[in-house]
C-alpha cells in the first residue's frame, strides 16, 4: 500500500509538473463549457417556443435535452484526451532507463501499476469534478434532477477508468509515446463503433458485438439508469487492461 | 556476499554471458573488467533481479536471485550504466521518492537523504532539477540512489564514466571509504580502475571469463611463469613431444595451431625454442610472449589476441 503511495505521488508530481496535465484539462474544460453553452441556448430557445403552448411546455426536460447530449459529448473527447494522459506511464520510464530503478527496487510490479492507474483517475476525477462547477448555473436557474446527473458521471468516470487501462496496456508495450497514445487511440474507437457492426450481423453475434461496444453501456447511463451488467462490463474492461500490463512487463523482462 | 555459478545468458542467438562464475567476499571491491560488450553489464542486470538468467545461478547474501529476489533487492544498492534519473524532479525529491520505494521506514528518510547528500558531495545542487545539472552531478545522484538505503551489497555500472580526472578520483575515493561496510562489484573499461580500488577482480570477454581472483592472487600466479606462444607451419602430436622434450620447458599444451610453452621465470628459454624450430624446419610464424601480468593479459583481452 505504502508503496503504491509512493508512485502515485510521483506520478501525480509528473503531471503537475510538466503542462500535460494542464493543457489535457484546459482543453477539456474549454470543450465542454463550449458545448455546455450551445446546449442551454438552444435549450433556452426551444423553452420561449414552448412557452405559448402549456402542453409541450410540460415535456421540456433539462435532463434529457442538456445533460443527455452533453455527457455523449464529453465521453467522446474523453477518448481524445485519456489517450494523451496514459501515453507517457511506461514509455517514458522505459525510454530514460527508469524502469532499471523501478524494477531493482522491493517493489511489485503490481504496485507500480496500480501506482500509475491510481494517478491517472485522479487527473481523471478532477477534469470531471471541474466539469462538475457548470451545473451550478442549470441548479440556480432550473430545477434537474439530481439522480440522473450522478448516474451520467459515474458512467463516465467508469468508461474514463475503462480508457485509462486500456491506455496504460499500450504504453506498457512501447517506449514510443506517439505510438502508445495512437494505438490507444484506435482500438478505443474501435469499441466504440463495434456496434455499428451489429446491425448487418445476424444471430449471436449482434448480441455480442452490442455487448462489446463502449456506446451501448454508456446510453444507459446518461439517461440515468444504473445497470449491473454495465457495471461488470466496465470493471472486466479494466481488470483486462491491467492485468494484460502486468503480462506484458514480466514478459519483457523474461525475454 | 556475491556468488555466481555457471551464469550464462542468451539474447535469441546471441550469447552475451556464457559460463561464469566468481565470488565476492564479504566487504572486499572487486572489478568486473571488460572491454565493450563484454557482459558486465548483462552480468550485473542479472545480480540485481532486473534480467532473469538463461542458465546457472546467482546468490547475494547467500539468497538465490532468482528464488528470493525481493530479499535480494532489498540489501543490494544499483548503479545502473544508464542512471536512471527523473529529469523534472529536483535532486532532493528524487533522493526522497527513492527513499521511499526502497522500503526505508518514514521516520528515517529524512536522515538517510541527509547522509547520501553529504557522502556523495550533492549539497551544492540538491534544490536543483535534475534535468540541469551537470553530467559529473548526475552521476552523482546515481550513487547517492544506489547506497541511500545503507545497502550491505554495492553493485556500480562504470561509476567513474563520463567524469572529469579530478571527480573520477572523488568517486574513487568515496567508493573506498565504503570498503569494510559494503561489498562491492563494480564494472569498468580500465585497468587503472582495478588496480587502484579494488581486491579482486573479474576479467570477462565476449562472454567469457579471462581471469578471477584477488589482485595477489593473480599478480602472484603471474610471478612464477614465464612463457611464449608460438605458431607453426607444421602442427600435431610429433611437434608437441619435441617441444617437451626441450631441457628446461615445463609445461606445453596447444589449442588449433597454436603452442604455449611455459617455464620457471628467469630461465628464457627462446633461444632454446628457436634453435629446435630452425633445426627440425617446423616454419616459424609467429612468437609472442605469454601475459605475464593483469596488464599484459588485459592488454591481449583488448586487442583480440586472446591465448590463455
Ligand atoms: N537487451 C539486449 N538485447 C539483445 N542483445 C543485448 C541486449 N543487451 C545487451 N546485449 C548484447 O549483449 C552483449 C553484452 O552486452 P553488455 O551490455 O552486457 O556489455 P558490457 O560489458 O556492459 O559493455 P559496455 O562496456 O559497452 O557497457 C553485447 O553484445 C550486447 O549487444
Ligand atoms: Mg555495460
Amino acid at each position: 500500500m505504502k508503496n503504491i503511495w509512493a508512485i502515485f505521488k510521483k506520478e501525480i508530481k509528473t503531471y503537475f509538473t510538466s503542462p500535460i496535465a494542464y493543457v489535457v484539462i484546459t482543453v477539456f474544460l474549454v470543450l465542454i463549457g463550449f458545448f455546455f453553452y450551445s446546449l442551454i441556448w438552444w435549450f433556452n430557445s426551444q423553452s420561449l417556443q414552448m412557452a405559448q403552448n402549456p402542453y409541450s411546455y410540460q415535456q421540456l426536460n433539462i435532463n434529457q435535452m442538456v445533460y443527455s447530449p452533453l455527457f455523449q459529448n464529453m465521453s467522446i473527447i474523453l477518448l481524445l484526451m485519456i489517450p494523451l494522459l496514459t501515453m507517457r506511464l511506461f514509455s517514458e520510464e522505459k525510454k530514460s532507463n527508469t524502469d532499471e530503478l523501478l524494477y531493482t527496487c522491493p517493489i511489485s510490479i503490481n504496485q507500480i501499476i496500480l501506482g500509475k492507474y491510481f494517478a491517472s483517475l485522479f487527473v481523471l476525477l478532477a477534469m470531471l469534478f471541474l466539469t462538475g462547477i457548470l451545473s451550478i448555473f442549470t441548479f440556480a436557474y432550473g430545477n434537474p434532477e439530481l439522480v440522473p446527473i450522478l448516474n451520467g458521471y459515474l458512467g463516465l468516470f467508469l468508461q474514463g477508468a475503462a480508457f485509462i487501462a486500456v491506455g496504460i496496456f499500450f504504453s506498457s508495450l512501447t517506449e514510443n509515446q506517439i505510438v502508445a497514445a495512437v494505438l490507444t487511440f484506435g482500438t478505443l474507437l474501435l469499441f466504440w463503433i463495434l456496434s455499428w457492426a451489429s446491425y448487418s450481423a445476424g444471430g449471436i453475434w449482434k448480441g455480442v458485438l452490442n455487448y462489446l461496444s463502449f456506446i451501448q453501456h454508456f446510453d444507459d447511463m446518461t439517461r440515468g439508469i444504473l445497470d449491473t451488467t454495465d457495471l461488470v462490463y466496465y470493471l472486466s474492461f479494466i481488470f483486462l487492461g491491467l492485468f494484460l500490463t502486468h503480462s506484458v512487463i514480466q514478459s519483457r523482462r523474461w525475454r | 556476499m556475491i556468488e555466481v555459478e555457471n551464469l550464462t545468458k542468451k539474447y535469441g542467438d546471441l550469447v552475451a554471458v556464457k559460463n561464469l562464475n566468481f565470488k565476492v567476499e564479504k566487504g572486499k571491491i572487486w572489478g568486473l573488467l571488460g572491454p565493450n560488450a563484454a557482459g558486465k553489464t548483462t552480468t550485473m542486470r542479472i545480480l540485481t533481479g532486473y534480467l532473469p538468467a538463461t542458465d546457472g545461478k546467482a546468490f547475494v547474501a547467500n539468497y538465490d536471485v532468482f528464488e528470493k529476489p525481493n530479499d535480494v533487492k532489498k540489501i543490494i544498492g544499483y548503479l545502473p550504466e544508464n542512471v536512471p534519473l527523473y529529469p523534472e524532479m529536483t535532486v532532493h525529491s528524487y533522493l526522497s521518492f527513492v527513499s521511499e520505494i526502497k522500503q526505508i521506514p518514514a521516520s528515517q528518510r529524512k536522515e538517510h537523504i541527509e547522509k547520501a547528500v553529504e557522502m556523495s558531495g550533492l549539497e551544492p545542487v540538491r534544490k536543483r532539477l535534475i534535468k540541469n545539472i551537470s553530467r559529473g552531478f548526475k552521476q552523482r545522484v546515481g550513487i547517492a540512489q544506489a547506497l541511500i538505503h545503507d545497502p550491505q551489497v554495492l553493485v556500480l555500472d562504470e561509476p567513474t564514466a563520463g567524469l572529469d580526472p579530478a571527480q573520477i578520483i572523488e568517486i574513487r575515493k568515496l567508493i573506498k571509504s565504503l570498503k569494510g561496510e559494503q561489498t562491492i562489484l563494480l564494472s569498468t573499461h580500465i585497468l587503472a580502475e582495478v588496480t587502484q580500488t579494488c581486491d579482486g577482480v573479474v576479467i570477462i570477454n565476449e562472454g567469457n571469463l579471462m581471469a578471477s581472483g584477488s589482485l595477489e592472487e593473480l599478480t602472484a600466479s603471474f610471478k612464477e611463469k614465464e612463457g611464449v606462444v608460438i605458431k607453426l607451419k607444421k602442427g600435431g602430436k610429433d611437434v608437441l613431444s619435441l617441444l617437451q622434450k626441450i631441457h628446461g620447458v615445463d609445461e606445453v599444451s596447444h589449442a588449433d595451431d597454436e603452442f604455449k610453452i611455459e617455464w620457471t621465470k628467469g630461465k628464457d628459454m627462446r633461444d632454446e625454442i628457436t634453435k629446435l624450430i630452425v633445426d627440425k624446419e617446423l616454419g616459424l610464424i609467429e612468437m609472442r610472449p605469454l601475459a605475464m601480468n593483469i596488464e599484459d593479459l588485459y592488454l591481449k583481452v583488448i586487442s583480440g589476441g586472446v591465448a590463455q
